[in-house]
């Protein structure tokens, strides 16, 4: 790097603080004092696809992996929660009409008489919350392993999780007994006798929902600036130079597509909390591009572009279908295209392109200029 | 409820000058003051008075809500019950609204996506707090509405036939439920058809399941023998494998309740293995004119379709609605089962409000049972306590044309029996 490391890196901590502060203003001050309970909720549920997109910066933007079945592991997550929620639903009391009384309704409408094995766990909110986020990383990490090693990358990459993700949809489709099929598994009420569907429980949920995300903004920053973060961005420009640097570099990106997983999967679970529901619609493949759209919106290398680009595709979606309920398609592809051939580098490149430098003038002068506004778009020559 | 008060509304078909819908509303309020024993005219209820939970009711109108997918994979099946319920609204309209108030519509797209359906129904009954809706298509659709429905106290027209196994306060199901649908068909195909073996085929989602179990369960209660049984995931377009089960089973009867695009690839696959519907008997619980426009008639002319409603059914009520529809949406468009049961919501919510003089939740759950409407297309319905209506099971026999030709009905209404004892 040209530049003094020092100078740059004490820059870009004041920026990033300042945006994660001014969004978790946002968030936490602006929005539910603006918003009724009903706006404020969907907010809370478009922010679970920002966990997705949190992830994706890492794993695509800054490690060069492109994911396209991030939807299998927001799917997983949610569907771990929702298996508790579920049970906790089904009371043998609340379920009395049901020929096996105790057991979710769907599995009933499917002649099972007992509780299938793999449910049993999910009476425990502790294994709960733990398979939230163990069983997606360790489906990633076994996925991973199975590509990394064998160098497995790039486009191939992107279509074996397409493929997972259509894989997992058919199997829980088909296995209806099991997984409550294209229904999904519906009709969620209490968390421990807490009852989820109250405006107060939608309000406390959506602050619980905020703070994990910017907990997970802090996270992803954390790995960024580590020297873990400046691996991956050398592995996405300069693969083989890393290897023969003597990293193993597929090591590397298992634990970032665990970690992008992850991530996913805690979002998953906070969409079943405050929506109240799990389906298979979010694990297949058009979902699961859909996210890959967030980012891309907001800007695969920005961790705040992100977040603003699910907002912004989300609350798109929902008032154009609400003002024009036949023609919003059209309106929403509309936008896509014009994000790809306006502003390719989403939100965040046009935010670094246009009102960064106005804002630093002050503050920096003249004369920094260059180094301040230096791009967070590191070109390939970054890594040399 | 008098059936004068049909009647009066009924001029559907005429000129839509000022002067003919002044006329309209004149006649309307006629039938309003016989309906008020009090002498009042509609508008003289006071709002506070038939709204006490801050619905959007005004002294001059009240907003209800359409839901149903206008984008995505069941556009195709859910246009007919938009063009239906606007239809059924229209008329209301014309005849004076409900209780003096004009109805206005709320339309939302539920986007063939089920989140996006719980999403837009939490819209219309919180934000726009509507007194009813009417909508949702697939069970999946339903199941994902229903909770917000009974949280927030809303009121659904629920127009499909679906799998029964489900009663709610806040939903009025308008379509049949399984054994309604199912039942009388089985019967009616054994007795004419003297059939013995059946092969069960559908698509893999709950409701075909569903309903092929209460039919395994009557099939083989009568001593017959069910002698296949396949699904397929949605959107399935290869059926060789089970044409050829079919062809060495030689079951009697095939019994098919495959769904939605799948349609057209398992009648068309079936035609070119040669298997001929007017010689093999082919009974259907799942296609309409809707999904014959798919597949082409010529493709499954001679099948025989299980429905409480077909286009071709002669009766008045039929034959001014079938020319109202075309009038307003078209005269190539076609009118299916489910566009049918569409068409019934708002004029049973109409009556329900009328009857209840108020337009409460609570008021409508109650008053719900017992509401009929002689104005049916299909005939005269009436509401039964468990919300399901009382309706009559037909068989059509498909014609190259997309049409069906009616060859049984039953001779009284069915009773909707959404929990079936001994078919669970």
């Amino acid at each position: 790097m040209t530049r003094n490391p020092q100078n740059g890196l004490l820059g870009r901590i004041d920026g990033d603080v300042a945006g994660i502060l001014l969004l978790a203003a946002l968030l936490v001050i602006v929005l539910p004092l603006g918003l009724d309970i009903f706006r404020l909720n969907m907010v809370g549920k478009y922010l679970t696809y920002a966990f997705v997109a949190l992830g994706l910066v890492l794993c695509w933007g800054s490690a060069g992996i492109l994911s396209l079945g991030q939807g299998i592991f927001f799917g997983i997550g949610g569907y771990c929660m929702a298996m508790f929620l579920k049970l906790e639903a089904s009371s043998p009391e609340a379920t009395k009409i049901q020929s096996t009384p105790g057991i979710p309704d769907f599995m009933d409408w499917n002649q099972l008489t007992a509780l299938p094995w793999f449910w049993e766990p999910f009476h425990s909110l502790t294994f709960s919350i733990v398979a939230v986020v163990a069983v997606p990383a360790l489906l990633a990490f076994i996925v991973g392993l199975a590509m990394f090693k064998r160098r497995v990358g790039g486009v191939y990459f992107a279509i074996i999780t397409q493929a997972f993700a259509a894989i997992l949809t058919i199997l829980i489709v088909g296995q209806q007994g099991y997984t409550g099929g294209i229904n999904g598994i519906t009709d969620l009420r209490t968390l421990k006798g807490w009852d989820i569907r109250t405006d107060e429980a939608k309000l406390v949920l959506y602050f619980v929902n905020a703070a994990l995300l910017i907990g997970c903004i802090l996270l992803c920053l954390y790995v960024r600036r580590s020297k873990l973060g400046r691996i991956l961005v050398a592995l996405r420009d300069k693969e083989d130079r890393v290897r023969f640097s003597g990293y193993d570099v597929a090591n590397f990106k298992i634990f970032v597509f665990c970690f992008a997983a992850a991530l996913s999967a805690v979002g998953g679970a906070m969409f079943t909390l405050q929506v109240g529901f799990m389906s298979p619609s979010f694990v297949g493949i058009v979902p699961s591009i859909e996210m890959v759209i967030y980012c891309a919106v907001g800007g695969r290398l920005s961790l705040l572009g992100a977040v603003y680009g699910t907002l912004l595709v989300n609350w798109a979606k929902t008032m154009l279908s609400e003002s024009f309920p036949e023609l919003w398609l059209f309106a929403m592809g509309t936008l896509f295209i014009g994000v790809v051939m306006v502003f390719p580098n989403g939100l965040a490149g046009l935010y670094q392109q246009y009102i960064a430098p106005r804002l630093r003038r002050p503050i920096v002068g003249r004369a920094k200029m260059p180094a301040a506004a230096a791009p967070i778009i590191p070109p390939h020559t970054a890594a040399d | 409820m008098s059936s004068d008060k049909f009647d009066a509304g009924k001029p559907v078909g005429g000129l839509p000058s000022p002067l003919r819908r002044k006329l309209l509303l004149g006649m309307a309020a006629l039938p309003a003051v016989g309906l008020l024993p009090r002498g009042a005219l509609a508008q003289a209820l006071p709002t506070d008075a038939v709204n006490t939970t801050k619905l959007a009711v005004t002294d001059s109108t009240v907003k209800v809500g359409i839901l149903h997918s206008t984008t995505g994979t069941m556009a195709i099946s859910e246009t007919g019950s938009v063009q239906a319920e606007k239809l059924a609204i229209a008329q209301i309209n014309e005849m004076g609204g409900v209780l003096g108030r004009k109805i206005e519509v709320i339309q939302e797209d539920g986007a063939s996506d089920w989140p996006t359906f719980a999403e837009k129904a939490r819209k219309l009954l919180v934000e726009d707090k509507v007194a009813a809706v009417f909508g949702c298509w697939t069970s999946a659709s339903r199941k994902a509405v229903l909770p917000v429905f009974e949280q927030y106290n809303g009121m659904l027209y629920y127009p499909t036939f679906y799998e029964g196994l489900e009663q709610s306060k806040n939903v009025i199901y308008t379509g049949q439920e399984a054994t309604q649908q199912i039942l009388a068909g089985l019967d009616w195909v054994t007795k004419e058809k003297g059939a013995k073996s059946f092969f069960l085929i559908g698509s893999d989602y709950i409701w075909p399941r569903t309903s092929n179990k209460i039919a395994r369960k009557h099939i083989e209660m009568k001593g017959q023998k069910v002698v296949g049984e396949e699904y397929f995931p949605l959107g399935h377009t290869q059926f060789n494998s089970v044409i050829n089960k079919i062809k060495l089973t030689k079951p009697d009867v095939i019994y098919a309740s495959v769904v939605g695009g799948s349609n057209v690839a398992f009648y068309k696959q079936m035609k070119a293995a040669g298997i001929d519907l007017n010689k093999q008997v082919l009974m259907t619980i799942s296609v309409t004119e809707d999904e014959m426009l798919g597949i082409g008639g010529e493709n499954i002319a001679g099948a025989y379709a299980c429905m409480k409603y077909f286009q071709s059914l002669q009766n008045p009520n039929n034959e001014k609605f079938v020319a109202a529809f075309k009038k307003m949406w078209g005269a190539n468009s076609v009118i299916g089962d489910v566009t049918q049961a569409g068409y019934l919501g708002p004029w049973l919510w109409k009556l329900t409000v009328e009857k209840a003089q108020s337009f409460d939740i609570d008021k409508i759950a109650v008053a719900s049972e017992g509401i009929e409407f002689t104005g049916a297309p299909e005939g005269y319905v009436r509401v039964h306590g468990n919300h399901h209506l009382w309706s009559k099971t037909r068989v059509g026999r498909a014609r190259p044309d997309g049409q069906f030709d009616v060859v049984y009905e039953t001779a009284d209404l069915i009773e909707p029996n959404p929990f079936p004892k001994g078919y669970q």
